[in-house]
């Protein structure tokens, strides 16, 4: 944890130097979305400047230039999450879009009524709600392996459910509202032992471990950019090149084409069936740029300090009086969710506010979780790689002080 | 530590946080209906008993931030004995207050009701104080059992 240039890291971050009320800010909202190194704002600036027009499209000297960057991006991508083939990488605006695309391709083509999907208890809506509209199309049925009070997924009762009428498992590789990571390669091997694909949405998972798609062997990963330090509005879909072959394509438009006359269309190849429309060229190359940034530290390294930050902020945390972790998985990525008592998390997160500190207060768009935990809501501070301890210091003198005056 | 925010939290919230006024069931109540804001999650059931148009009783339960139980509590000690018209005309004026859409607090108008007025250099927070009265809305006008503030 001392070797980590953490003030090197802060200096790359503009925002990190704002006042916010007259205060020093302590952005600790990073599972919500994160903030952006200067090299990838500079990336997008510098596009706009001097290297943009449409991709894929014209022969002119801008465009061959667009064209390199953003594919140059796609290969980064692949390169990061050791996917086989730059074909397996699909862009699209986040996570969300990511399963949503699975859900009306893949899923419509393959699972039928009365099969089943399996999902877990602690996913983000964005993981349950596609679902649901499948199956509200399909007649397929929805089913959710349940969690257990420190936030963790009871495994025996979700290999339970891994029947023959399971078409798919979906499952988040790591928890946005309790930060429990999941026992995915174990989840991923139950389910081929049945011939059933698995996707991860790994939208928080990416920004705080190595992931290598090809040693977890799942079938989809999902994550979205912004999360990853880069721009917001792109996302990855990373999908077995062999399963996206047989998949139909998700949008009709431009790019995902071969051939098309009035009578019939003839598809384009991977990834391009898959990418109707002129991408978000720019985005798509800042993410690039992010990742760069990335490996120039190291996402083993990220994680080490990450896992001291939360080992410092839970002991710390367990220290105040009417202070509650939600979420004491034993696997834990660095997010902090707690509530005080008496005190609702929206009078948290605006005491904390006035102090310079940025927390979420919410369902964090996971409201069945909220309901196991038997909270309306909860706050949440979430680290990155740029937060130090002596910015948990702050939030905790903060809590101790609301917690003071609420009396 | 807290300098910034006393226009919002005021010793009145935190008194009415502490120690609700009328939180209780009510049993022969002539209105009940839910109010909910599904953005925090705050939900409440707020109980009125009529004596003609006049409220001549009104209490809640539920749970929320301090700003919305401050706001209910508050709202049903001061809708007692108002008739439903007085109520709906102190609903507009709080809404607006509450708002920023009248820029002078009407002190005479709203009465203790202007702790509140905070809120609207907060505009998160502006629906923790408009629920309860939202509810007491619907309430009056009879409609369907439950209120949101989506």
């Amino acid at each position: 944890m001392t070797n980590f240039p953490v003030e090197k890291i802060r200096a790359d971050f503009p925002i990190l130097a704002e006042k916010i009320r007259n205060k020093p800010l302590v952005y600790l909202d990073n599972a919500a979305t994160c903030q952006k190194p200067q090299a990838v704002i500079d990336s997008i600036v510098h596009l706009y400047s001097h290297d943009y027009a449409n991709v894929h499209r014209g022969v002119h000297t801008l465009s061959v230039r667009s064209t390199d960057q953003f594919e140059s991006a796609r290969t980064k991508v692949k390169d990061f999450i050791n996917a086989a083939s730059d074909k397996e990488i699909i862009f699209v605006k986040g996570a969300t879009e990511a399963i949503n695309l699975v859900a009306q391709t893949y899923g419509k083509a393959n699972i039928k009524a009365g099969d089943e999907i399996l999902i877990s208890a602690m996913e983000h809506h964005s993981n349950i709600v596609p679902w649901q509209i499948l199956c509200g199309q399909t007649g397929a049925i929805l089913k959710v392996a349940p969690i257990d009070l420190r936030g963790e997924l009871i495994y025996d009762d979700f290999e339970q459910l891994v029947s023959d009428k399971t078409k798919l498992v979906s499952i988040v590789h790591m928890s946005n509202a309790l930060g429990s990571i999941n026992p995915v390669k174990q989840i991923i091997a139950a389910a081929h032992a049945k011939n059933i694909p698995v996707l991860l949405d790994g939208a928080q998972a990416i920004p705080h471990m190595t992931v290598d798609v090809q040693d977890l062997d799942c079938d989809f990963y999902a994550f979205s950019g912004h999360k990853l330090y880069g721009p917001s509005g792109v996302g990855v879909l990373y999908g077995k090149q062999t399963l996206l072959e047989a998949m139909p394509p998700y949008q009709g438009g431009g790019d995902m084409i071969r051939k098309v006359t009035f009578e019939e269309t003839e598809y384009n190849t991977l990834p391009y069936k898959f990418e109707a429309g002129t991408p978000n060229i720019a985005d798509v190359i800042g993410l690039g740029a992010a990742i760069d940034y990335l490996n120039g530290i190291g996402m083993d390294h990220i994680a080490a300090y990450e896992a001291g930050l939360l080992a410092y902020a839970t002991e710390q945390a367990l220290q105040i009086k009417g202070l509650r972790i939600i979420g004491e998985a034993t696997y834990k990525g660095a997010i902090l969710s707690f509530v005080l008592d008496k005190i609702h998390p929206h009078d948290i997160g605006t005491m904390l506010d006035s102090l310079g500190i940025a927390v979420r207060a919410g369902h964090h768009c996971a409201m069945p979780v909220m309901d196991f935990f038997q909270v309306p809501a909860t706050a949440r501070a979430s680290f990155a790689m740029y937060n130090t301890q002596a910015e948990i210091d702050v939030l905790m003198k903060g809590i101790e002080s609301l917690i003071e005056v609420f009396g | 530590m807290f300098d910034d925010l006393r226009d919002l939290y005021q010793e009145v919230i935190f008194d009415h946080n502490r120690n609700p006024r009328n939180f209780r069931v009510m049993e022969n109540a002539d209105r009940q209906v839910e109010g909910f804001n599904p953005l925090c999650g705050d939900r409440l059931t707020l109980f009125l008993k009529m004596d003609g148009s006049v409220i001549s009783d009104a209490s809640f339960q539920g749970s929320g931030c301090a700003i919305s139980t401050a706001s209910v509590s508050l709202m049903t000690e001061i809708v007692k004995g108002k008739t439903e018209q007085e109520a709906e005309d102190l609903f507009e004026k709080f809404h607006e207050m509450a708002t920023g859409k009248d820029e002078e607090v009407n002190l005479e108008a709203i009465g203790k009701l202007a702790v509140l007025a905070g809120v609207r250099d907060y505009p998160a927070r502006v629906k923790c104080a408009t629920l309860a009265w939202h509810t007491l809305d619907a309430a009056l006008k009879n409609q369907a059992e439950s209120v949101s503030t989506e």
